[in-house]
């Protein structure tokens, strides 16, 4: 019992420690093209966006739309072919410990315990093991996990490996939470499940979230604001936010408000994918 | 179940994540809910026992198999049977044992066997580091595999056998040759597992390391490596085979000592039940030495028995 209350006054002064303005995406006229010649593709066209320091925002959009183009450029897994994507007034040039990645895939190592997934990062950084268990510990505990500490990923179910990822990718304190449809291979309960704890804890780190998701539900569960994207070429044609109140609760799928933003969501992308439909057809 | 946590859910979310609903989602709902505790032994005992069943009822079949073999050589060694293939020279199974039991007080013997295993030892283990090295390499960098694939491409189909000549040629000692067919015998499936093993790394592991911070050369040690692990270890099994197949032909065609030559020479001497015998030693050292290679393995891939 005491342990825990100490562990939690440790992540509070983690959050503090952070500052509240740690995190700020910008994101300046970037456009990716894949391919050359005839194989050309143009994935994102020409975005320019900016999320602010503990901000939730979602990328919803159809699949095949550059969501995940977007984010791996915020990541610096995808180099830009034009504008650059900078983090604290820093420039993206390659992946790095201040943004934790969350993936849709399971891409926990399965070599590794679930311990030692979780405390890699924190090892990476040159940390010593006492501060690298200790670190570990928390972040398991934090996704209730601690039980399974020395189990291999192969051993857990897939809910409970999303919830290793995600205390692995928060282990090394990330300014940002990059997370590619994290719950898109989940059924819907354990989704629910995630959703809301995941809320729970980025309230508790007020980190950076971008989630990309192509559930407008989901979407609007989590997100202060909602980036709609459009297919071919990929890009930004809404900016909603989101002004239900927190903490949220499924129930408020239902509230006139939420239900409110859905339609406006949907009519968006209705229009829009008839757009590309008669584009396609032409 | 499932409605009880979903209530737990909405009540209080803190808690959602304990570990008692993790441990419910991990039965998943394919298990009987607490209560049913007397039932899942009972379930357990059967399939324990239904296993048990099963395993000795296979190696019962093996053994009956085997002794089957042995009555069958016997009568036709006895009879001399002459269909096509000759048994009239071939010794029975008591004329093999009797020649083992011979041997087996002979300090000349164990030397034809320590100086094979020897062989083995040097040019496997030499196939091994070599190999692993560069199929790690080749499988990394690019350049490093252009290069030397069109050797691989070339060499590996070439027999050990069709070595003996040039490598006699090549090698001061009739010991140094015998020992390089044997390591070239290992290092081609050792080599090509391997890059196949880091071929097999999935992008997705290298790209969550590069976001927890690891360098290229950690990349390598905590993923590349791990995941190439399985890979190599099928290669590394595979090799040994090969290694006894290209010791035989090596001892066979030079060298005073060794099973092979012991084999060879039990036929120049027309001593027929020492064939069989050399035989049989090949069968069981090459059998033994791949499973210790198998074991040597294991620990390194305890993770992969645990998944599921
Ligand atoms: N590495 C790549 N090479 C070529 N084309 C790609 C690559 N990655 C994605 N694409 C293409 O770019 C478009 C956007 O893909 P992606 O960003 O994965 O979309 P989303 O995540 O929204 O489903 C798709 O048409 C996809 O086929
Ligand atoms: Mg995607």
């Amino acid at each position: 019992m005491i342990g825990r209350v100490v562990k939690l006054e440790e992540r509070a002064a983690a959050k503090t420690g952070r500052g509240a303005d740690k995190g700020r995406i910008l994101i300046e006229r970037v456009a990716v093209t894949y391919g050359r010649g005839a194989h050309m593709h143009m994935a994102v066209t020409q975005t320019s966006l900016e999320i602010a320091p503990g901000e939730f925002v979602c990328l919803l959009g159809p699949s095949g739309c550059g969501k995940s183009t977007l984010l791996n450029c915020v990541a610096g897994y995808v180099r830009p072919s034009q504008g650059q994507v900078s983090i604290d007034g820093v420039p993206v040039t390659k992946p790095g410990p201040d943004r934790g990645m969350v993936f849709q895939q399971y891409s926990l190592f399965p070599w590794k315990t679930v311990f030692d997934n979780v405390a890699f990062g924190p090892r990476l950084a040159g940390k010593g093991d006492a501060e690298a268990t200790s670190t570990a510990r928390t972040f398991l505990e934090m996704v209730g996990l601690s039980r399974f500490a020395k189990k291999y990923p192969g051993e857990l179910s897939g809910g409970m490996q999303q919830r290793v990822g995600i205390a692995r990718a928060l282990a090394n304190y990330p300014a940002v939470l990059l997370m590619d449809e994290p719950f898109g291979a989940l059924d819907s309960q354990t989704r629910a499940m995630m959703q809301q704890n995941l809320l729970r804890i980025w309230d508790e780190f007020g980190i950076t979230v971008l989630f990309v998701t192509h559930d407008v539900d989901e979407a609007l569960f989590l997100a202060d604001r909602v980036l709609v994207m459009s297919a071919s070429p990929g890009r930004v044609i809404a900016d909603l936010t989101v002004p239900l109140e927190r903490p949220r609760l499924p129930e408020i799928a239902t509230e006139e408000a939420f239900v409110r933003l859905k339609r406006r969501c949907l009519d968006i992308i209705s229009v829009e994918s008839l757009r590309a439909f008669e584009q396609q057809n032409r | 179940m499932n409605l009880e946590a979903g209530r737990e859910l909405v009540a209080a979310p803190q808690s959602s994540w304990s570990d008692a609903a993790a441990a419910g989602e991990g039965a998943g709902p394919d298990r009987p809910a607490h209560g049913d505790d007397d039932d899942v032994s009972l379930a357990v005992d059967t399939s324990a026992r239904d296993a048990a069943m099963a395993l000795a009822r296979s190696w019962s079949l093996r053994a009956a198999a085997l002794l089957a073999g042995l009555a069958l050589w016997y009568w036709a060694a006895k009879i001399h049977l002459d269909f096509y293939f000759r048994f009239d020279n071939v010794p029975t199974p008591l004329a093999v044992a009797e020649a083992l039991w011979r041997h087996a007080h002979e300090a000349k013997f164990y030397i034809h066997i320590l100086i094979s295993m020897r062989r083995i030892a040097l040019g496997y283990s030499l196939a091994a580091v070599v190999g692993i090295f560069l199929g790690l390499v080749m499988g990394r960098l690019q350049t490093i595999r252009d290069l030397v694939m069109p050797y691989i491409e070339l060499l590996r189909p070439i027999p050990a056998v069709a070595w003996i000549p040039l490598a006699i040629l090549m090698w001061p000692t009739e010991e140094s040759s015998i020992i390089y067919i044997v390591f070239l015998g290992a290092l081609f499936p050792i080599v090509l597992n391997t890059i196949h093993g880091v071929e097999q790394t999935p992008e997705v592991l290298v790209r969550a390391a590069e976001s927890l911070g690891a360098s290229r050369v950690q990349i390598f040690w905590h993923v590349v490596l791990p995941a190439a692990l399985p890979s190599i270890a099928a290669g590394l099994s595979v090799g040994m085979g090969v290694a006894w197949f290209s010791l035989l032909a090596g001892e066979i065609i030079s060298g005073q000592y060794g099973i092979g030559y012991f084999t060879w020479n039990a036929y120049s001497l027309i001593q027929y039940p020492d064939i069989i015998v050399g035989m049989l030693l090949i069968g069981v050292f090459g059998t033994l030495s791949t499973y210790a290679v198998q074991l040597l393995m294991r620990p390194f891939l305890a993770w992969q028995r645990r998944t599921r």
